[in-house]
């Protein structure tokens, strides 16, 4: 649709407006694995990496419940996911442990690290847009398996 | 008031993934089919994004957070292996599913099944990568 890119413009000055408010508020990166990884951190090591967990806690249910109420409230959304396992379960592995092993997302390293300009922001984001990129070259036109 | 905040915040930036197209898988896939059939709609997200993030970021000069503590240091300029290594499997599990972690589980209220398998395989994923990190570590360290 023409205006897609409109909706995608006004829906990113949301997600930046969130960024700001969290940090400016918090002190806190709004990072989407960030904030889950600190809680299965605290978790899975039982030790003090989970200390802070009502934040990050309360961080993800306003994540999870509010758009469940808007979407409700707006007749549904689509997400389009596949109905294949294979890649909900190898790409849910593989987004787990690299967003953890590289400390960052879309959201910690995309928005909160290219809008201060840090190089490990920047170099993060052209790591998994190429890769990802690649990921379908491969996959969807050369294998036709995606 | 800090978890009142944090609740917004999350809320707010759920709203604004849905809004942008980010939760639809096929818009996404679109996005990174640099190669095929691109469609470039998803850079208005993060150019979109990083113009009030880069405002807050001056803000923080000589500030402090509203609800007290401070700001997150100056993070180090040092890229790694494990940056690099991570975000390269980051990428391949974003185009293979279509979803990142915060459009994920922002839309799993009305992803269906296929929402609920692909965020259990996340979290089974950071649940094993402290014990991943250390071995990596330790092999770094020559052990």
């Amino acid at each position: 649709m023409p205006t897609d890119w409109l909706w995608a413009l006004l829906g990113g000055g949301i997600i930046g407006s969130a960024a700001a408010l969290y940090l400016l508020v918090n002190g806190r990166i709004m990072g989407a694995s960030g904030n889950v990884g600190e809680l299965v951190d605290g978790i899975v090591l039982r030790s003090g990496a989970g200390r802070n967990w009502p934040e990050p806690a309360a961080f993800l249910a306003g994540l999870i419940l509010v758009p469940a109420l808007v979407v409700w409230a707006a007749g549904g959304a689509q997400t389009h996911v596949t109905s294949a396992l294979w890649p909900l379960v190898l790409g849910g592995l593989l987004v787990g442990v690299g967003t953890r092993l590289a400390n960052g997302c879309t959201s910690g390293h995309g928005v909160c690290g290219i809008s201060r300009l840090a190089p490990r922001g920047i170099a993060a984001t052209l790591v998994y847009i190429s890769v990802g990129a690649v990921t379908m070259l491969v996959l969807r036109h050369q294998l036709g398996i995606l | 008031m800090r978890q009142i905040f944090a609740g917004l915040a999350g809320g707010l930036f759920g709203i604004g993934l849905w809004l942008s197209g980010m939760t639809d898988t096929l818009k996404v896939q679109g996005w990174l089919d640099i190669f095929g059939a691109w469609d470039p709609t998803l850079a208005f997200v993060m150019g979109g994004a990083i113009v009030p993030m880069a405002v807050a970021w001056r803000f923080t000069t000589g500030r402090q957070p509203a609800l007290g503590g401070s700001f997150p240091g100056r993070p180090s300029p040092r890229l790694d292996a494990k940056l690099i290594g991570g975000s390269a499997l980051f990428g391949a599990g974003w185009a293979l599913s279509g979803l990142c972690p915060g459009p994920a589980l922002a839309s799993v209220s009305w992803g269906g099944f296929g929402s609920i398998v692909f965020l259990a395989a996340m979290l089974g994923g950071m649940a094993l990568t402290p014990r991943l990190r250390t071995r990596l570590d330790g092999n770094a360290a020559g052990v």
